[in-house]
């Protein structure tokens, strides 16, 4: 193992608390004080709770038709995801983030890792705390910071700030080495980032149960039954650092764009419609982030749910002729695909269409005697704009018919999307003052 | 994505159309501008109306005028969280969960929410009443015409 102890690393990882519920409440501010739940896709499962939900013993993950007894007899309020808000939340963290830390890495949509390394010990927690309060008020969500000298132990750290609630939201193991073994003694396994629930349960059959326990467990025997990665994962939480901090997040190796469908599609007609736009979307993704793809997947697949339907799903590609990020392109060739992978008759749930082999486009070998069709990049760039200009629905495509097709997400409680359109803004009444 | 993709992976050539290539680029040509030399980059009224994009949220207003504050039904609000709430400012408040324009009298904290429509009493902000100062009006934009 390469690594190398670095004496007075700090690593925080900051948390938005309850990240979908806290967005929702930002500008519902009559959901504050009362249990509030978000939806996935679909309306299916519960994917974020806020504390008095969480007290009413709804379970993260559990589909709502299973609490529904519950949710009405308490009053709980039930919210569709709105993706367009929660981003919009995600990306002004990220950016309060960037102008405060030296290096940052997003790791998802609600918590990211921050190199804190060289601040004095004796003022990260006040940084810290400073920080916190300072997304608390600009933005509204309330984030928890758990610092430690390894990502590992950050997140032990941001764990611990969950069940202990400090006053500012803050605990710190970097600065205080000796809240380490304490913390590690009463943290299971579940608890420790990098261990899933197979480890967990080959650990225990082990007598392993707690991080302190996994801590003090002899190298060469986890190297034997977890690998390198189980390794990385045991000296972190001896405080020898094996995950960096990725600034730069890696170029994307694929794009997807897939769905869930509100209600199974029979329809050729649908599908068709349903997989050109998913195609569409996934070259628009592809066209933001400066790429272009090799190739097309398409796959489709049934309710698998539904034992008693005839069941189907495959997959298939199709390779450019050369790398694009054409709208049109992928969409004919996902259309191809998905005409020789259809089954007529079945009841499809899912479809879904992923980019391939994707290079910077700029990178991209011009090929001689293809045609350089120097009017696709113009298109698209111009459609960019437009879109930009005058929002995502100002400009369609012909094929596009998402708007009013009924394999379209199930969306029933979907607050307005107060931050990213002009009609949705949040409204406030003018009463006339004093002076 | 959670879908386990079947053994069967079948390859198709869906064919691609070659249209011809089109040389519409255009060329620099003519004489440089005198202007060239004092470009200063253009006003960017988004820089100049938000200072704080992090805190920063567009609110809608609706209802009766707030002459004195020049704030009129359907104007847009910029709001800037980053701000610190000072006596006088107008602020977006929440009350029992519902937005409203007000000007602020008092100090926060132990302030005092002025209205002079009896219609709407004074509000106090204190720990009790369920009155939050949830954003500082930076600026407001109005059209003069509709669009």
């Amino acid at each position: 193992m390469s690594a190398e102890k670095r004496p007075g690393r700090a690593i925080a990882v900051v948390e938005c608390n309850d990240f979908f519920v806290s967005c929702e409440r930002v500008f519902r501010r009559g959901l504050a004080g009362r249990p509030v739940v978000v939806l996935s896709n679909n309306d299916g499962c519960v994917v974020s709770r806020s504390a008095e939900a969480k007290r009413l013993g709804i379970r993260m993950g559990v589909p709502l038709f299973e609490v529904r007894e519950r949710v009405r007899r308490h009053g709980v309020v039930v919210c569709s995801s709105n993706y367009a808000l929660y981003g919009d939340f995600s990306q002004r963290i990220a950016g309060l983030l960037c102008e405060a830390a030296p290096a940052v890495e997003v790791y998802s949509i609600d918590e990211s890792f921050l190199d804190l390394t060289g601040l004095p010990a004796g003022e990260l927690e006040a940084w810290c705390g400073d920080l916190s309060s300072r997304i608390r008020r600009w933005t509204g969500i309330p984030v928890l910071v758990g610092v430690g000298p390894t990502k590992t132990l950050a997140k032990l750290a941001n764990r611990w700030a969950k069940k202990s609630s400090p006053a500012a939201g803050v605990f710190d193991l970097a600065s205080h080495p000796d809240r380490t073994e304490p913390a590690l003694r009463r943290t299971p396994l579940g608890g420790v980032w990098g261990i899933g629930h197979r480890w967990e349960r080959m650990l225990g059959g082990c007598g392993i149960r707690t991080a302190l326990e996994l801590r003090d467990a002899s190298d060469g025997w986890i190297r034997k039954r977890m690998g390198v990665t189980g390794l990385r994962t045991v000296l972190e939480l001896r405080g020898l650092a094996c995950h960096e901090i990725e600034s730069q997040p890696a170029p994307r190796q694929t794009v997807c764009h897939s769905r869930t469908f509100g209600r199974a599609v029979r329809d050729g007609r649908q599908l068709h419609a349903a997989v050109a736009s998913f195609a569409a979307r996934a070259a628009d993704k592809l066209r933001s982030a400066g790429q272009v793809a090799g190739a097309v997947q398409v796959f489709v697949a049934s309710d698998r749910f539904r034992k008693e339907a005839p069941q189907h799903s495959a997959a298939a590609v199709s390779r450019f002729r050369e790398p694009t990020s054409d709208s049109r392109e992928a969409v004919r060739a996902a259309v191809g695909v998905l005409a020789a992978i259809r089954r007529e008759g079945i009841a499809y749930r899912q479809a879904g269409v992923l980019l391939l082999e994707l290079s910077a486009e700029r990178e991209r070998a011009p090929e001689l005697f293809a045609a350089a069709d120097s009017t696709s990049g113009a298109l698209m760039r111009a459609v960019d704009r437009i879109r930009r200009r005058f929002g995502r629905d100002s400009l369609g495509w012909g094929f596009d018919r998402e708007r009013d097709e009924g394999w379209r997400m199930r969306q029933e409680r979907l607050s307005p999307r107060y931050t990213t359109r002009w009609r949705d803004l949040p409204a406030a009444v003018l009463r006339p003052s004093r002076n | 994505m959670n879908t386990s993709f079947p053994a069967l992976i079948r390859f198709t050539d869906a064919p691609l159309e070659l249209p011809l290539p089109l040389h519409g680029h255009p060329v620099a040509a003519g004489f440089p501008s005198p202007a060239d030399d004092h470009l200063e980059g253009s006003l960017d009224l988004n820089r100049h109306l938000v200072r704080r994009p992090a805190a920063t949220f567009f609110v809608r207003a609706r209802g009766e005028s707030m002459r004195d504050a020049g704030i009129f039904d359907g104007d847009l609000l910029i709001v800037d969280r980053s701000l610190n709430p000072r006596p006088g400012d107008v602020v977006i408040v929440a009350v029992d969960g519902e937005f409203c324009v007000k000007r602020l009298c008092g100090e926060p904290g132990a302030g005092v929410l002025g209205s002079d429509n009896p219609d709407f009493p004074d509000l106090a902000i204190d720990s009790e009443s369920r009155v939050e100062i949830w954003g500082v009006v930076r600026s407001s934009v109005r059209s003069h015409r509709e669009r």
